[in-house]
């Protein structure tokens, strides 16, 4: 005879919430939760309340009152009667700029780098990593302001020019002061214009015809190029002799663009010292130059370890295989070890590159006009709407990180070991 | 951590209610201090001297009003304000009052919420310019560098003069006066501009003073002038009378070395009796004691001992007191009458 006990229906009570331990962990969690609400609540309607017995209601309408103030390096016209939200965009495009400049030489340096300091040369290794701890112990802030003040004052005033004391360098084609360096500007005599974007919203940009232009013929230049290298390769498969095709190549890429640039009448704007300073020519400023090679070697020097670490996380048996099979060490490295590296190397490369664009708000330090200067800096200032600035900002820098993150995630899922 | 955190967020609610607290008067009596915001360092008006002891005009200012509520002229915490910083630390509660070279204007006043007890220095915006690059009028700066320290008046106001008269310019924007100092001497920017006194105090630092000119045009009206935290206006009062004392002592010719004379007894003079508390009860109306105005003065000496201490044309910074004359010299300084 057999009796099936059934599970234990007793009622539910209260107080099993606190002595069940099967309620007992989502009771704690519940109450921490409600805690937890209540503190931001209270925090968020304390700060409201004072807010509003000073008077400062939240109300971001100031960002369309005109802005009053110039802003020296702007990628788009501006001007100081337009709105603090065009200041605020021009400041945006300058963070942007500092960071996908400093990202790229950061990477470059990286690379370089790091795989110099695993170099069998003793000196070179040894030079690698003195760059490396010289950089990553000194904080980045202290790099920007030592930059900066090296180009202030050692390089020459755009008087010492006129006294004919300093001269222009690159058959007088750029001029290094220390208010930045002048080098020569693209220029189209015969220019296809630009096209208005946005109207005259705040957010309005021109996109250049002539570049687009250029870059539709680039990418034919270089979709071609990829078909001529499909067919050697198919060549090669079937018949095992590769065509040559290096000239063809080359050819196709850059003959179109050559052609594009002469029909556009390309020629090159030199800078010319005029009263007090160069005029025409591409200025770049001595903060951003401080800024972007401040931020790049100071980050090269975290990715450089990074790659290190990516490389020597490679089994040395790949690279006596590698050897086994014939293959230099230079094609050893950038077709065994690199392409196996990467996956160790990507996920750290993205924390590295939002450091560096989260760094670039010290631009403030060398008066460079990133968004933190304009809207977190003048515009707070002149219109005393500390909170929504600084939520503003936040906005902006979260938004900018999680694209990078995002972008950076995908390229990784690209690379990574694909299991079949 | 938890722990951390809730008292973090304790100490962040505690400032904002400390920001919304009217009773500044209690508050700076309680602590035995006055906390006030000075700039970061402009030689004449606040700076501190070699043995780290505050001094200037606007430091001044502050001790006397540290002199009159608490009866001693250093019980002042000088808190270092650059032109960013400062409405933000005079908002949160972190200064009772600023003394620091601040424009009085519209946008200030009432969307800022902050009050301006009166007016101690008229000041307006102008250019310093080393004088080897023979510029003699600001309207010469056609494709100029300029540096500017930002979150100030006279970064608009730059804006506004190089716009009205069509030409061109760069800004270097700059956050303290010796950041600016550096890169004007440098050469990083051809001219500095700022309040002429804040020039004519930078330049009186230079290693040669007399190779740099500040040039004539004066662009903008700055009147500067401390400020309180809107909504307390008995705190107001006390920091706007103090400043009328100082002006109303020079006009009736009460100093620092006759004041204990003068206010030892009543005299013949009622104003000058009901200043220094021998007559009536002014003091008390302001919540004080009658010897406020005694030892406000007694601090640092009437307006006129103060400037011509600091600022005059005695010191290095040689201002002549111009439109910061009394009234009754031909300047704008005037105090309405203590009755």
């Amino acid at each position: 005879m057999t009796t099936i006990t059934d599970p234990h229906q007793g009622q539910f009570r209260l107080s099993m919430l606190l002595y069940d331990s099967r309620y007992r962990s989502l009771t704690i969690q519940i109450v921490a939760l409600i805690g937890f609400l209540m503190l931001i609540g209270w925090l968020l309607s304390n700060t409201a309340q004072n807010l509003a017995e000073l008077g400062k209601e939240p109300s971001f309408s100031f960002m369309m009152e005109p802005a009053g103030y110039d802003i020296n390096q702007r990628l788009l016209d501006y001007n100081s009667q337009d709105t603090h939200l065009r200041a605020s965009f021009m400041g945006l495009l300058n963070t942007l700029l500092v960071a996908v400049m400093g990202c790229i030489t950061a990477t470059v340096l990286g690379v370089i780098i790091g795989v110099l300091r695993l170099s069998p040369n003793w000196i070179i290794s040894r030079l690698s990593a003195v760059y490396v701890e010289g950089f990553r112990n000194v904080p980045v802030l202290l790099w920007i302001v030592f930059t900066m003040a090296v180009l202030i004052e050692t390089l020459p005033q755009p008087s010492a020019f006129r006294k004919g004391e300093a001269s222009m360098s690159l058959w007088d084609s750029v001029a290094v002061t220390n208010r930045g360096i002048y080098i020569p500007e693209p220029l189209f005599s015969r220019s296809l214009g630009d096209i208005h974007l946005l109207g005259n919203s705040s957010l309005r940009f021109d996109v250049s015809l002539d570049l687009l232009a250029l870059l539709a013929v680039l990418i034919g230049g270089i979709l071609t190029s990829v078909l001529i290298k499909r067919r050697a390769d198919i060549l090669q498969e079937a018949t095992g002799v590769r065509p040559r095709t290096w000239h063809w190549r080359l050819g196709v890429v850059v003959v179109p663009v050559v052609l594009v640039l002469a029909i556009l009448g390309f020629h090159l704007g030199y800078p010319e010292l005029k009263g007090f300073n160069f005029r025409n020519g591409i200025h770049l400023r001595n903060s951003l130059i401080a800024l972007w090679l401040a931020l790049s070697l100071y980050t090269g020097a975290f990715i450089a370890e990074i790659v290190r670490a990516g490389i020597l996380a490679v089994s040395k048996g790949q690279t006596e295989a590698a050897s086994a099979l014939g293959l230099r060490p230079k094609r050893t490295m950038s077709l065994v070890i690199l392409p196996q590296a990467l996956r160790v190397i990507i996920p750290p490369l993205i924390s590295n590159y939002l450091n560096l664009t989260k760094n670039s708000s010290l631009a403030i330090a060398v008066g460079y006009m990133d968004i933190t200067g304009t809207l977190g800096g003048i515009t707070m200032n002149q219109t005393g709407r500390e909170l929504e600035t600084v939520l503003l900002l936040m906005l902006v820098y979260l938004t900018i990180s999680l694209t990078i993150s995002a972008v950076m995630n995908w390229y990784n899922e690209s690379v990574k070991l694909k299991e079949r | 951590m938890k722990k951390t955190v809730f008292l973090g967020a304790l100490t962040v609610a505690g400032m904002a209610a400390g920001a919304s607290a009217a009773a500044t008067l209690d508050d700076v009596k309680a602590r035995g201090k006055l906390n006030c915001g000075v700039t970061t360092g402009l030689v004449g008006f606040a700076a501190p001297d070699a043995n780290g002891k505050w001094e200037g005009f606007d430091v001044d200012f502050c001790r006397a009003v540290a002199a009159a509520v608490l009866g001693d002229a250093n019980a002042v915490e000088f808190v270092p304000t650059t032109g960013k910083t400062r409405f933000t630390a005079l908002a949160s509660g972190e200064v009772d009052m600023l003394a620091r070279n601040t424009t009085w204007t519209l946008s200030r006043d009432v969307d800022l919420k902050f009050d301006f007890v009166g007016v101690n220095y008229y000041d307006g915006q102008g250019f310093l310019v080393s004088k080897e690059m023979g510029v003699s009028s600001a309207k010469d700066l056609d494709g100029a560098t300029v540096c500017i320290q930002t979150g100030t008046t006279t970064e608009l106001n730059l804006a506004d003069f190089f716009r009205a008269n069509n030409i061109s310019y760069e800004p270097v924007p700059i956050e303290t006066n010796a950041e600016g100092q550096q890169q004007y001497l440098a050469g990083a920017c051809d001219t500095y501009t700022t309040d002429a006194s804040g020039l004519a105090a930078t330049r009186a630092t230079f290693e040669n003073p007399q190779d740099h000119v500040v040039l004539p045009e004066i662009i903008s009206k700055e009147p500067l002038g401390p400020l309180v935290r809107h909504g307390d206006n008995e705190w107001a009062d006390i920091v706007r009378w103090t400043l009328n004392a100082l002006i109303s002592a020079e006009e009736l010719g009460i100093t620092s070395t006759n004041i204990g004379e003068l206010s030892a007894a009543p005299g013949d003079n009622p104003e000058i009796n009901r200043l220094l508390g021998t007559e009536g009860n002014l003091g008390e109306m302001l919540g004080l004691d009658a010897d406020w105005a005694k030892r406000a003065i007694m601090a640092g000496g009437n307006y006129g001992e103060v400037f011509a201490k600091n600022i005059g044309e005695s010191t290095p910074i040689a201002l002549a007191r111009g439109l910061n004359a009394q009234w009754k010299d031909g300047g704008l300084i005037y105090s309405p009458p203590f009755r």
